[in-house]
């Protein structure tokens, strides 16, 4: 069986400029053998989900320093969900009030990670999440 | 003769101690550590004469004397403490302009104004692309109106004022010289620096507008209007802040702002302007890290560098074009989330090593800015930090307390050095504009910004609750978060659309078609963007004729 590659987007929405975590756990996601996409800065929530759509990833990964978070990140998920994305492992970090953390988890975010999270526990997240979901896949097909 | 006996002993003595010392450290148990700066940089165990080749005139000096490694006033803190300046802004202008003057009340001496991500990135506050953004991680300024308001009871021939913005820094200038006029402040009264670093943000922080060359000759705008009207106005502080939290090492950091700041200085003469008219108003704004030493090493290395350049490579006659002044700001990287109260340690750390390495401001950083922006209580204890240090600790009383340490200078020539390499690199690659357009500097920052990373998770590196003496229940911190009320969003809408009936719509269009003009003919954009701001015109509406005649920027990919 050839192992299947997880498929990951890295997203910037907003004006944030802020881009060091977003690329370093690019760059992390990267060495621990997954296949990274970078949006760049500056993306508007309808530009990352068309990128996530068009590369077909299996997981998107959105990061915000500015606060814009509680009508940022609800955003993109409508975009993906517009465009038939609506099952992709959605994630992200930043600085994000916990209590902004949960109310996100509850609207469809996986898990948010917060500062100081080391970036291979969110590879081992990404990845477990991912191979739990392939092997429930298998089983229902 | 006796006298070279004496020497001959004690140096044969010298030579029996240091072998006697090396055996020891031999046979020394060490810690399980890397002996490393946090920049990576190694350390020897520990440093005697023989490291350091110094002669003091050339190398060192007095206060106030080339290359100023020792500071760039004969007094220091004797003549007048570093001015604290602490950086705020959120919400509305409205709200901002309580901050200050909170801040004015409890003995603040300078104002620093942090805008909200529209506003760096030229847009108005009722732009779709602004939506989420407005007001959040400073204050809003859409037009001149919001600039009154911001100023509002302060008087702006009296105060100085920092302001934090670089693509559209030469429209946000154009407002706050408008907005003393109409508070009947001449220009020429009017102190304090526009951020204007268009080259670092490219690298490092990236709120831009439009491409490197239209960006450049901007701020030769500003240059030559302000050396006429405004002469008491630093145009550009040139900062390696950003470029240090995105993640480069301290060699980086003062490599890469001086390279900026050299390319300032060959734009500015070649725009046929005098370097000892222009070359005294640039002032600089370094971080603050928790490596003590290596920071300190690092405020009197870029000194020693900066004046050695400008007067051998620029030609500067006059002392103050070669001297740095700078502002410092403990490193928001530094801080944790978890048990957020130790930031207020750390950030006391940082600040020590801003004075001591002889800064001209300080801001320091409040302890819950990991969590969001900062609430008055910590605002608070940020600022008795530097009060505490500058009245109680006795430090500020002796210039450049640790010059002659061997470690110290030492180090401080590494880092000249580590410099030095850098800029012949750069060099070689065809200078920092072409570097910063190929990606060379932002990859390298991020290479060192990986390279920490996975050095704080290998443990090698350790920060205090992250992955050292954590503690399991900290998930939720027990410290209160500031919040921007989403209403500041609507406001800001219902402010510019009554703005926009209230002005007179074809004086405003006549100074946005004139700004077109000046674009296309080469006329000072500054003089322009006043005559704008007086008219009304907005930021959104000015950074958009900008955007038509000159592009956008595109950043590189780096990954």
């Amino acid at each position: 069986m050839v192992e299947r590659k997880i498929r990951v987007l890295v997203g910037k929405p907003g004006l944030d400029g802020h881009d060091r975590g977003a690329k370093t756990v690019a760059t992390v996601l990267r060495d621990h053998g997954m296949e990274v996409i970078y949006t760049g800065l500056h993306q508007t929530p309808d530009q990352i989900a068309e990128a996530a759509a068009q590369e077909d990833v299996d997981v998107v990964g959105l990061s915000i320093l500015s606060g814009a978070h509680m009508s940022l990140f609800p955003r993109v998920r409508e975009e993906l969900e517009k465009r038939g994305m609506g099952h992709v492992l959605l994630t992200g970090g930043g600085i994000i009030p916990t209590d902004d953390m949960a109310e996100l988890e509850a609207q469809g975010f996986a898990k948010l990670f917060g500062p100081g999270t080391p970036t291979d526990d969110i590879a081992a997240w990404i990845k477990s999440t991912m191979e739990a979901r392939w092997e429930n896949e298998e089983v229902q097909t | 003769m006796t006298e070279t006996r004496l020497a001959r002993d004690a140096k044969v003595v010298a030579v029996d101690a240091r072998r006697r010392w090396e055996e020891a450290m031999r046979e020394a148990k060490l810690r399980d550590a890397e002996f490393t700066t946090i920049s990576g940089a190694p350390l020897k165990a520990v440093y005697t004469p023989d490291d350091v080749d110094l002669d003091y005139e050339r190398d060192l000096g007095y206060p106030g004397q080339h290359p100023f490694t020792r500071g760039v006033h004969p007094s220091m803190y004797r003549g007048r403490l570093w001015t604290m300046r602490q950086f705020a802004g959120f919400g509305t202008s409205a709200q901002t302009n309580e901050r200050f003057k909170f801040l004015l009340d409890h003995g603040q001496t300078g104002l620093s104004v942090a805008f909200d991500f529209p506003t760096l990135m030229g847009h108005d506050s009722d732009e779709p692309i602004s939506e989420g953004e407005v007001g959040q991680v400073g204050v809003a300024i859409s037009s001149l109106a919001d600039m009154e308001t911001l100023m509002d009871g302060i008087p702006m021939g009296k105060v100085s004022t920092s302001m934090t913005i670089n693509g559209p820094a030469p429209i946000m200038l154009a407002f706050y010289i408008a907005c003393g006029e109409n508070q009947g402040v001449d220009p020429k009264d009017l102190r304090g620096t526009v951020q204007n670093d268009i080259l670092k943000e490219y690298q490092a922080q990236h709120a831009w507008l439009v491409p490197a060359e239209p960006a450049l000759r901007m701020i030769d705008d500003v240059m030559l209007y302000c050396a006429e009207h405004v002469p008491q106005w630093n145009t550009i502080s040139i900062s390696g802040y950003h470029i240090r939290e995105a993640g480069s090492t301290a060699a980086q950091e003062l490599a890469f702002t001086l390279a900026n700041g050299f390319e300032y200085v060959r734009r500015g003469i070649a725009a046929g302007m005098d370097v000892d008219i222009f070359a005294r108003r640039l002032s600089f704004f370094f971080d603050a890290h928790v490596d003590f030493f290596e920071e300190i090493c690092k405020f009197r290395a870029a000194r020693r560098i900066w004046a050695r350049h400008m007067k051998e490579e620029f030609g500067a006659k006059d002392p103050r074009s070669c001297m740095i002044r700078f502002h410092t700001q403990t490193a928001g990287v530094s801080l944790t989330a978890q048990q957020p109260e130790n930031n207020i340690v750390r950030t006391t750390i940082e600040a020590l090593a801003g004075v001591l390495g002889g800064t001209q401001s300080l801001h320091t950083n409040s302890m819950d800015e990991t969590l969001s922006l900062p609430t008055e209580k910590a605002v608070k204890i940020a600022l008795r930090t530097q009060q505490i240090l500058a009245e109680e600790t006795e430090v500020a009383n002796v210039a450049d307390p640790l010059a002659g340490s061997y470690f110290i200078e030492a180090q401080t020539k590494r880092l000249e050095d580590d410099a030095e390499s850098y800029f012949a690199e750069i060099e070689k690659r065809g200078g920092v504009v072409a570097c910063t357009e190929a990606g060379y500097i932002q990859r390298e920052i991020h290479r060192a910004a990986v390279a920490y990373q996975r050095a704080v998770e290998a443990g090698t590196k350790r920060v205090v609750g992250v992955n050292c003496f954590v503690e399991e229940l900290d998930a939720k911190p027990e410290i209160d978060i500031h919040r921007i009320d989403p209403e500041v969003e609507k406001e800001q809408h219902e402010r510019l659309a009554a703005l926009r009936k209230r002005r007179d719509p074809k004086a405003a269009q006549r100074e946005l078609d004139d700004v077109r003009e000046a674009c296309r003919s080469g006329g000072n954009l500054l003089e322009r963007f006043v005559a704008a701001a007086h008219a009304y015109c907005t930021l959104g509406e000015i950074a958009g004729v900008l955007r038509e005649e000159f592009g956008e920027y595109r950043e590189p990919q780096i990954l």
